[in-house]
């Protein structure tokens, strides 16, 4: 009637209920609630409980943050600005050596083969892509003011933003993936001006491509010229991004690796 | 810069901070006291580490701090006393007024025993991550989980009127 198993511990069901039971004991576990009235009433009861904890305040998963709170980092976020800035300009000498440190390390990743995780490695790549997933993260769901200017002022929009990167833009064309243009936005980055611009298709679902110039000295001569494309998965939204004559570019968007690529490689072919 | 990374979270850390404090307010002013802690503190956290874990941390570590500044008045109060202070002051409907329930009942629980069941059924954190966050031993994990359930199990017995089979102990 009953295996050779011991029957489970407390702590057992417990780990049963919250899914949580090594896969060998899940034998002992299903064969107790099946032969013992009093386990399955107990497990029974648990799951309900976990259930209904589970659904408590669960609306505020949907809500957007409050102000209150995003304010909360925003007021934390110049310091670490201030920082940064010290490191870079405050004194010759330890500029220099980060620049120098950093473009060896950098070198010295690039002389090995590259992999795929190689360029992640290269701290003002790896920045970079972060602030783009970020961004993404922060302005995709705003409802009321996702760009600073719309698609409607796409000329004006366009030449604003060449002039404050230094650098002709184009916005790719991504409609026959079903995205059109929102607008765009002007973003701070660690080594000047960054651009966003905000791609959306007919269910709502937004896709970003953040564009801005990578620090050589930081990113590596060699990193910081082109790269293939490569997937990003660490911040908050997932992106492709590649490098191209120094000047760096991801495409974030909460959308499945292989759809995210054909939207990369589109705004890529587009942009080149 | 990196403290944008903490956005993701804030809906999680709300939602368990809720329901740790019983309080909307209460649990959004614990919610900006840990992103502030967490900005200040960045650096104490290891890139590739788990960062919701320490978050969870951070906040247990302002909770805990609180609770001994300020003990909580719920817990001199007994169950039978509180019926008609509660959270919203809408008319519950009938789920409302389940969760409204259930979070009165979550608030007779000891604040440790309620972290852990929390941390483990809200948060889907292991046994592991739960002891690491709370600075327990596993064993005192699973020893508040078993507690924390059996009595919220009698709390929630106890509260609704029409007692549900699925949380009855047959004998």
């Amino acid at each position: 009637m009953s295996r050779p198993a011991p029957p489970p511990t407390d702590d057992e069901l417990h780990a049963w209920v919250d899914g949580q039971l090594a896969a060998e004991r899940h034998g002992a576990v299903e064969e107790a609630i099946a032969s013992d009235p009093a386990v399955a009433a107990k497990v029974a009861a648990w799951h309900t409980q976990r259930d209904a904890l589970r659904r408590l305040h669960g609306e505020l998963l949907d809500e957007p943050v409050p102000t209150a709170l995003m304010g909360a980092l925003d007021r934390h976020l110049p310091r670490t600005a201030r920082h940064v800035s010290w490191l870079r300009w405050g004194g010759m000498a330890a500029g220099l050596l980060i620049a120098f440190a950093a473009g060896w390390l950098g070198n010295a990743q690039w002389s090995a083969p590259r992999g795929g995780t190689q360029l992640a490695k290269v701290p003002a790549v790896r920045e970079f892509v972060h602030d783009a997933s970020v961004a993404h993260a922060v302005y995709a769901p705003e409802k009321r003011h996702p760009v600073e200017v719309a698609a409607s002022e796409q000329q004006h929009l366009v030449q604003w933003l060449s002039r404050r990167l230094d650098r002709p833009l184009k916005v790719p064309d991504l409609s026959t993936q079903g995205y059109t243009l929102v607008g765009g936005r002007l973003l701070p980055g660690e080594t000047g001006a960054r651009a966003q611009f905000m791609f959306e298709d007919a269910a709502g679902e937004r896709v970003t491509l953040y564009i801005g110039t990578l620090d050589a000295n930081a990113a590596g001569a060699t990193a910081a010229r082109e790269t293939a494309f490569r997937f990003a998965s660490e911040g908050p939204v997932p992106s492709f991004y590649w490098v191209d004559q120094g000047f760096g570019y991801a495409l974030a968007g909460k959308l499945p690796r292989e759809v995210l690529l054909k939207l990369a490689t589109l705004a890529y072919r587009d942009l080149s | 810069m990196d403290a944008r990374l903490l956005v993701e979270h804030i809906p999680s850390l709300r939602r368990y901070a809720r329901a740790l404090t019983g309080n909307a307010w209460a649990a959004d002013d614990l919610v900006q006291d840990t992103l502030e802690r967490a900005c200040s503190k960045w650096r104490l956290w290891v890139v590739g580490s788990d960062l919701r874990a320490w978050l969870f941390t951070v906040m247990h570590n302002i909770f805990a701090s609180q609770v001994r500044r300020t003990p909580p008045p719920h817990a001199v109060v007994s169950l039978d006393d509180l019926p008609h202070e509660l959270q919203g002051g809408v008319d519950p409907g009938r789920d409302q007024g389940t969760s409204l329930d259930l979070q009165r009942c979550l608030m007779q629980l000891p604040d440790e025993q309620r972290a852990v069941l929390l941390l483990v059924t809200l948060e889907d954190l292991s046994y592991a991550e739960v002891a690491k966050v709370l600075g327990i031993p596993a064993g005192t994990v699973m020893s508040r989980l078993s507690r924390a359930r059996v009595r919220l199990q009698e709390l929630m017995d106890g509260a609704s009127a029409p007692i549900r089979p699925g949380l009855r102990r047959l004998k």
